[in-house]
């Protein structure tokens, strides 16, 4: 392994440690606020894949995050699965949704690719509105707190329990981010690189650009959808809200803050805008001036997002 | 839930406890009859803390602005009347952007860091629902002013509770007999595509067919829809009422263009004031309302003969005589939710008293007090009016107003009541587990 | 309602919600076009204009005609004020990265958000129309303020068009946004052009907030919808064609009346939206756009 990649796998592991022992000494709030924003990390990772590394922008990935939370969530409640077949769903969800947007929206590039993208996601959203029947639309639904339990071989994990909730959080985040870790390493990873910088060239070499963008768009979507099912049964609730267009703009802001295409970016950034909004809704109750000055400043001085600028300014070995 | 139904030691033992709760909190409400002064000058000790989860920003912020106010005023009057116990109550205010996800986030907060004692005050069903989860992981009592089913349906946990408000099941049910007798029989419901929406369909259609009318179309309107003229065909022409309950900011444009495509020689109107609150009555395009009729949950006008301790007040939370600020004409309160905060405070009050609350040790306690509670009389301390608490369900039921606009105001024609809107109940939390 | 005055209607709904959408999609186009950066804040500009408006109606007496035209003025030259500021400030520093711009433009919208909520409130308010007139058909009635909107789109759109094609600003424009750098090298001043283009933007929004508002009204959220139609109708007509605008405007706001007719109301905008999203599947560069990434 080269010099860079040893670093970059150092770093990786510490970042994970780091996390694992934050479960013991952080105070009960900000333990809690680190287990969603491991999950929403999740989110973000799964739309830098196809943001960050393939260039897709998308406006629509609301729609595969809330696949995966209704596949999950909807089996459980409606149905009695237990956590894990209902998580399984909630993966085949996102990945068939993101099969069949994928194939239809990357017949479109750049800003089109946006638009499509944004209109798919909101007939989506309209469609858990549609089916509030089931849904209950924008309200939600509850998942009954003895339903959220993990069997495991010889040990039921009470999701309920703040500490199991966090090592679930973090259990899904490590396997997302080493997946991340080494997808970007690998030929596949290194030809959606490819494709984002020179599309033609890499058809002229042969490639077949479409279906990559496609594997792209489906692993972007299963691992958006994990977040969703994730979010569903650590914490209970499954609504609309969550399939709404800010639920598209949030990972790309996550991601953008944090910086594109870098592995770690999705996690600093999804951490940086949580507490952002937390710290100034306690300062003032003008609390989104705050947040949008904050904004402003990170991107004059960061603007290729934090762990983007820090790489082209000072570790070029970052990943 | 019914997975929950074990008997355990804390319900067993609650028993005894419950029938000794009852007759305190019976004298408790003796006590706080107007002239009572304050309890004898009791420990001074740390304030109680109770976390309001406020809609300040996103699209609740009309009502969470009021709700912020009638709620401040409360805990002053409360406090300059010596408090709780003796001790004195502290409202910290969290903003949770009117969004499911932040009202967990802010309810953890509330528990976690702020260490409250309880939780309050949230009005979007959404939050509720969102944050109830949350409520009974963190076992933490969550007091919410809602008007949403969601409570009484049974599907949250024990440790949510709406004391101060009715819910729309009541509420919808205690009109129809009115409508049918008043307004006419053949009833077309237009209402928002999402689940408070269907709430109203789901509930008013049963409760109309009691009275010998029908519903006879249904026109449910997607949130994202800005304009609504090509839906009013979809009225037949043989409605005798329109039953209309949108919200959001596009209600005045539907309520414009309604009067735009009708003139004046459409069916009668009766509307949920949920769409107009915050609105002025005498806004451009609102000519068309002139003689329809609302349901208030309490008025928003000064009417004649109105009783002191509403005026009373009124007075305390700064309303003038059309309901807006005494500081701004043009800032239209939502006189006809917000009363439920203060209701909602005298409740935590009076339960916190009837278990003699000392801190977060309590909190089963307090629950167990207020689902002990059953009428409230009206008063200083429930100046919508009378209420009747159903601790199975942890739902209160009042009195509901029904109002005329008559020259630009609403006028109270009619008072249904509690009875009108009494249902059986579906669920009962008193025997889930804490 | 028999077919035929339904139709009508729904007709009618859809010219005027084209109308509405072509609006909208001005100023969009514009600093889309040219300037090529996601501005998030557009809708923003939309919904200050419509603040504005309210607040300069208020400020005036008598005929509701005065506050109006007032408010017609008045309001558009104040965002582009605020827009050339934001441009100069903020996005000329970020020399117009696609990526920090969304960032930064997302970063305005919570500014203009919070600014709109703490100093105009919550509420949402109407404007009062010039004239308020009902037009009474033989099986439904009808306002005509919301049909000279229809009048007012086409003028408006003829108007940037003779700016554009027309003028020495619009020439300016045109150079700058066909071929960045080589106007650059001809000695055109882009970065004025840019804050040019930004101001003129968020003044076409502020222009169709306030024909709008007295139709719709004034709330400090009503930003997010403008935003993602006019990106929609900008994007299906194809990035640079105001004909394609005229066009997508119509498709949408015919299909969405239309389609409203045999579905359910969300059923029907659910279809209509996949509808104008197939078009864009199957017709990527738009319908009157030249291929371009």
């Amino acid at each position: 392994m080269t010099r860079a990649g040893a670093r970059n796998l150092l770093l990786h592991g510490a970042v994970l440690v780091l996390l694992f022992a934050l479960n013991f000494v952080l105070p009960e709030y900000h333990r809690g606020i680190l287990s969603r924003v491991m999950v929403l990390a999740v989110f973000a990772m799964g739309y830098n894949l196809a943001f960050g590394y393939t260039g897709l922008l998308s406006l629509g990935h609301a729609m595969f995050f809330a696949a995966g939370l209704y596949g999950a969530g909807l089996t459980i409640y409606h149905l009695g699965w237990s956590v894990w077949p209902a998580f399984g769903a909630g993966l085949l969800a996102g990945g068939v949704v993101a099969a069949a947007i994928g194939f239809l929206a990357l017949r479109t590039t750049g800003v089109a690719f946006m638009i499509v993208t944004l209109m798919f996601a909101q007939v989506f959203y309209l469609g858990t509105l549609y089916f509030t029947t089931y849904t209950r639309g924008e309200e939600g639904l509850i998942l009954p707190q003895a339903s959220r339990k993990l069997e495991l071989p010889g040990a039921e994990l009470i999701l309920t329990d703040p500490a199991v909730r966090y090592m679930t959080a973090l259990t899904l985040f490590a396997a997302v981010l080493v997946g991340i870790f080494l997808l970007v390493r690998s030929s596949f990873g290194r030809a959606l690189v490819a494709i984002r910088e020179n599309e033609e060239r890499m058809r002229m070499l042969g490639y077949d650009v479409f279906a990559n963008k496609l594997l792209a768009m489906i692993v972007s979507g299963v691992i958006c959808a994990a977040a969703g099912a994730a979010y569903a049964v650590l914490f209970g609730y499954v609504g609309s809200g969550f399939a709404a267009i800010q639920y598209s703009i949030l990972p790309l802001l996550w991601v953008l803050l944090g910086g594109a295409a870098t592995t770690l970016g999705p996690l600093i950034g999804t951490l940086f805008m949580f507490y952002v909004i937390d710290i100034a809704s306690g300062l003032t109750r003008a609390h989104l001036l705050v947040v949008g000055i904050a904004l402003i400043l990170v991107v004059l001085y960061f603007p290729k997002g934090i762990a983007g600028t820090i790489r082209e300014r000072w570790l070029r070995w970052l990943q | 839930m019914s997975k929950n139904r074990k008997p355990n030691i804390i319900t067993s033992n609650g028993l005894t406890r419950r029938a000794t709760l009852k007759g305190m909190a019976a004298s408790a409400g003796l006590m706080a009859a107007p002239g009572f002064v304050r309890y004898a000058q009791a420990q001074t000790s740390e304030p109680i803390r109770i976390g309001f989860q406020c809609h300040r920003t996103g699209i609740g912020a009309a009502y969470g602005r009021w709700y912020e106010r009638v709620t401040n005023v409360a805990a002053r009057v409360i406090n300059e009347a010596g408090g709780i116990n003796g001790r004195s109550l502290e409202i910290i205010i969290e903003d949770d952007g009117t969004d499911a996800a932040r009202g967990s986030e802010v309810l953890e907060k509330f528990a976690n860091q702020h260490k409250v004692d309880l939780v309050y005050g949230t009005l979007f069903s959404h939050v509720v629902v969102g944050s109830a989860p949350m409520a009974g992981e963190l076992k933490i009592p969550y007091y919410v002013v809602s008007e949403g089913y969601h409570v009484a349906s049974g599907q949250m946990n024990r440790y949510c509770v709406q004391p101060g408000i009715t819910d729309v099941k009541a509420q919808v049910r205690s009109m129809a007999p009115w409508i049918a007798e008043n307004l006419g029989k053949r009833v077309t419901l237009i209402y928002p595509d999402y689940a408070f929406g269907h709430d109203h369909r789901d509930f008013f259609g049963p409760a109309i067919e009691a009275q010998g009318g029908e519903v006879i179309a249904q026109v449910p309107i997607p949130p994202t829809e800005t304009s609504f003229t090509r839906y009013f065909p979809q009225i037949p022409s043989d409605t005798d009422v329109i039953y209309h309950v949108m919200v959001g900011p596009a209600v005045l444009t539907f309520v414009k263009e309604m009067g735009e495509f009708f003139g004046t020689g459409g069916p009668q109107l009766f509307g949920f004031i949920d769409s107009l609150e915050a609105v002025d009555l005498n806004s451009p395009g609102l000519e068309f309302l002139e003689g329809s009729h609302f349901w208030e949950g309490m008025a928003r006008y000064v009417q004649p003969e109105m009783p002191d301790y509403e005026i009373a007040y009124r007075e305390a939370v700064g309303l003038d005589e059309s309901g807006a600020s005494v500081n701004d004409p043009k800032d239209v309160s939502t006189a006809a939710h917000m009363f439920g905060c203060w209701e909602t405070l005298y409740v935590i009050k009076r339960s916190m008293e009837a278990c003699g609350y000392r801190g977060p040790q309590d909190r089963t306690s307090l629950i167990e007090a207020t689902e002990a509670m059953t009428e409230m009389d009206a008063g200083p301390e429930h100046p919508q009016g009378r209420k009747v608490f159903n601790g199975k369900i942890h739902q209160v039921f009042g009195e509901q107003s029904i109002s005329q606009v008559r020259d630009g105001k609403l006028e109270v024609v009619h008072r249904t009541s509690i009875e009108d809107g009494l249902y059986e109940p579906e669920a009962d939390y008193t025997t889930m587990s804490f | 309602m028999a077919f035929g005055p339904y139709f009508l209607l729904a007709t009618l709904e859809g010219l005027v919600t084209a109308a509405v959408l072509a609006l909208t999609a001005l100023g969009l186009s514009l600093v889309f076009g040219v300037m090529r950066v996601v501005n998030v804040a557009h809708g923003e500009f939309y919904m200050l204009g419509a603040v504005l408006a309210w607040w300069l109606a208020s400020l005036v007496s008598g005929h509701p005609a005065i506050g109006f035209l007032l408010a017609l003025i008045v309001s558009p030259l104040l965002v582009a004020a605020v827009a050339f500021l934001a441009e100069r400030l903020v996005l000329s520093r970020l020399k117009y990265e696609p990526e920090a711009t969304i960032v930064a433009t997302i970063g305005l919208l919570y500014i203009i958000q919070q600014l709109a909520l703490t100093f105009y409130g919550p509420e949402a308010r109407p404007v009062r129309a010039p004239f308020d007139m009902r037009i009474a058909l033989p099986w439904f009635g009808y306002s005509a303020y919301k049909l000279s909107v229809i009048g007012m789109a086409v003028l408006l759109m003829l108007a940037t068009w003779i700016l554009l094609t027309r003028t020495k600003i619009g020439l300016l424009m045109r150079a700058t946004q066909s071929d960045r750098e080589t106007a650059l090298a001809f000695g055109i001043p882009v970065g004025r052009v840019y804050a040019g283009v930004f101001a003129l933007g968020a003044g076409l929004a502020a222009v169709a907030a306030v024909l709008i508002v007295p139709t719709q009204q004034a709330h400090y959220l009503m930003g997010l919808d403008p935003l993602l139609l006019s990106f929609i109708v900008v994007i299906i007509g194809g990035l640079g064609s105001l004909r394609g605008t005229l066009v997508a405007a119509l498709l949408i706001g015919l299909s969405d009346g239309i389609i409203s007719m045999f579905f359910s109301p969300t059923l029907a905008k659910m279809l209509a939206t996949l509808l104008v999203a197939l078009v864009l599947v199957f017709r990527p560069q738009g319908l009157f756009g030249t291929a371009m990434r």
